[in-house]
């Protein structure tokens, strides 16, 4: 295949065998996994950053403001100076919490998005754990993340934080449900839960144009519930002020309450990336059939470049979501999942899987 | 049945909806020359403030040290949240009248809202809004400020 003069596979190979001729077998496993932790802390870090970035910038964008601009150019230094600044703040501990589990919340929360991320296929051959149970995977270990949240609710010793981690996690749970039942309606289009199989299926055509009708809503289902299970706008009653100051996370400060928010950043990337695999081919190109020349000119750009683009492209819809529609109650949260969403999703599966039954899906 | 498609069109209805307050944003993203805000003026040269910027209250002066504050008081009791305060004492005229005039016209900016009353009601036009915009100061007792010079005067033919 055309893609394959971008494959990382070799790159990485040359680096196992190396590592492999020069040290014993456990060495080498034990210094790629120092290899692989560092790089996607530093990817956790930078990514993070320039997400908070984009946001404001985004943000300020459609509210006609200029959004920040006074540290580095167009104020491109800005977040790092917020987070020198986060660094540098107070560790406030709030009298009589539940020491452990007060500050064991802030690391569960921050360990899934890690976990999750390891699955995700960055370039072909650029993928840290490739199961073949990956979309399984990702949908189990992301639902971790509410214990993290209802810890944080429970050991700030506040009742507020407590409703308020109670209706992220109820929040979360449910939409859980949308999500799982949205990437299942692909795995039955697929046939297979590996990720790079998912990925290489889409080579004549991303999932969301071969699927036809019940791929399409999958998506859309998919987005919405993706958009509410990371606590974003319009679902972000977490930060509701006016009603329950800050939620979850009101009695944490300084870098605790950072990893909150970047943990809730990288969710972002990861709902966006999973949308990507699942719906728009991952890193594979854009190609229309019979266009020889246009396919070609695709498929010159790497596939790093295409999988980015793709998910700063969904990223920004999201936020587009957050900048324009206002905060929904938290009934209004329930009625939309149990009513709507999870109907929806039920009988699309069925429209699926009678697709699938029938051979109508390539 | 009705129920049923009542249930289909709200969805369709809601996602419209939604389409179209994305719309809105939209148009504001793709349309960046319409900003409304600007960037923090560096460039103290080229400067332009709008004519009605509030930035502080002030007196101003003739260059005999002579203003029109006749200290009537009407600023400070249609001040908001007072941040205004006159003092006034008597003095005695060549004509040997006792008369009332200014002695301190204190402005307190850290309690000011900008709201413009105390320029509009100033029967005299004593007092006008500056186009200052940097207030910051280490210690508060800086905000407070007496409007009328040392040594200054009413001037003539300020009707009182």
């Amino acid at each position: 295949m055309e893609f394959e003069k971008y494959d990382f596979t070799p790159i990485t190979q040359s680096i196992h065998q190396a590592l492999l001729e020069s040290t014993t077998p456990l060495l080498t496993l034990i210094i790629e996994w120092t290899i692989i932790g560092v790089l996607y802390l530093l990817f956790v870090a930078v990514f993070g950053l320039f997400l908070v970035y984009a946001e404001r910038k985004v943000c300020a964008a459609f509210q006609q403001r200029l959004g920040p601009m006074r540290v580095g150019p167009w104020g491109l230094l800005q977040t790092i100076a917020d987070f020198i600044k986060l660094l540098m703040k107070e560790l406030i501990q709030p009298k009589s919490v539940d020491s452990f589990l007060y500050n064991l919340a802030p690391f569960v929360v921050i360990i899934v998005p890690f976990l999750t991320i390891s699955v995700i296929p960055f370039a072909p051959g650029l993928q840290a754990l490739d199961f073949d149970i990956g979309i399984f995977f990702v949908t189990a270990v992301s639902s971790v993340g509410v214990i993290g949240v209802l810890l944080a609710g429970w050991a700030s010793n506040n009742k507020y934080s407590l409703i308020g981690g109670m209706r992220s996690g109820a929040q979360i749970v449910s939409y859980e449900l949308s999500v799982g039942l949205s990437l299942i309606t692909m795995v039955i289009l697929a046939g297979t839960m590996q990720i790079s199989e998912i990925v290489l299926l889409q080579r004549e055509g991303w999932f969301l144009f071969k699927g036809h009708i019940p791929a399409v809503i999958a998506f859309l289902v998919f987005i919405v519930a993706g958009t509410a299970e990371t606590n974003r706008g319009p679902f972000d009653l977490a930060e509701a002020e006016s009603e329950l100051t800050a939620g979850f996370h009101t009695e944490y400060s300084g870098i605790k309450f950072a990893f909150f928010f970047l943990a809730e950043y990288i969710n972002l990337f990861i709902v966006s990336a999973m949308a990507v695999i699942v719906f728009l081919g991952g890193w594979m190109p854009f190609h229309i059939g019979g266009w020889d020349g246009f396919n070609a000119i695709m498929d010159f750009i790497p596939g790093l470049v295409w999988f980015f683009m793709k998910v700063l492209g969904i990223i920004f819809l999201i936020m587009w979501f957050k900048w324009t529609f206002p905060r929904l109650r938290v009934d209004q949260i329930l009625t939309l999942e149990w009513k709507y969403l999870l109907p929806i999703n039920l009988f699309n599966i069925l429209l699926m899987a009678f697709l699938v039954l029938m051979g109508w899906h390539w | 049945m009705k129920s049923f498609l009542n249930y289909i069109s709200e969805i369709f209805k809601g996602v419209w909806t939604l389409l179209i307050g994305m719309k809105v944003t939209a148009k504001y993203f793709f349309t960046p020359w319409k900003h409304v805000t600007q960037q923090y003026p560096e460039n103290r040269e080229k400067l332009f403030i709008a004519e009605r910027f509030r930035g502080e209250v002030v007196m101003p002066h003739n260059e005999n040290n002579e203003h029109a504050c006749t200290g009537c008081g009407i600023c400070e009791l249609n001040c908001p949240n007072g941040s205004i305060e006159i003092i006034t004492k008597s003095i005695l005229t060549e004509e040997g009248k006792k008369k009332r005039i200014i002695d301190q016209h204190i402005y307190h900016l850290g309690m000011c809202t900008f709201c413009n009353l105390c320029v509009k009601t100033c029967p005299s036009d004593a007092i006008v809004m500056a186009q200052t915009f940097e207030h910051a100061y280490w210690d508060r007792t800086q905000l407070t400020k007496v409007l009328n010079k040392p040594g200054s005067k009413i001037m003539a033919g300020v009707k009182e």
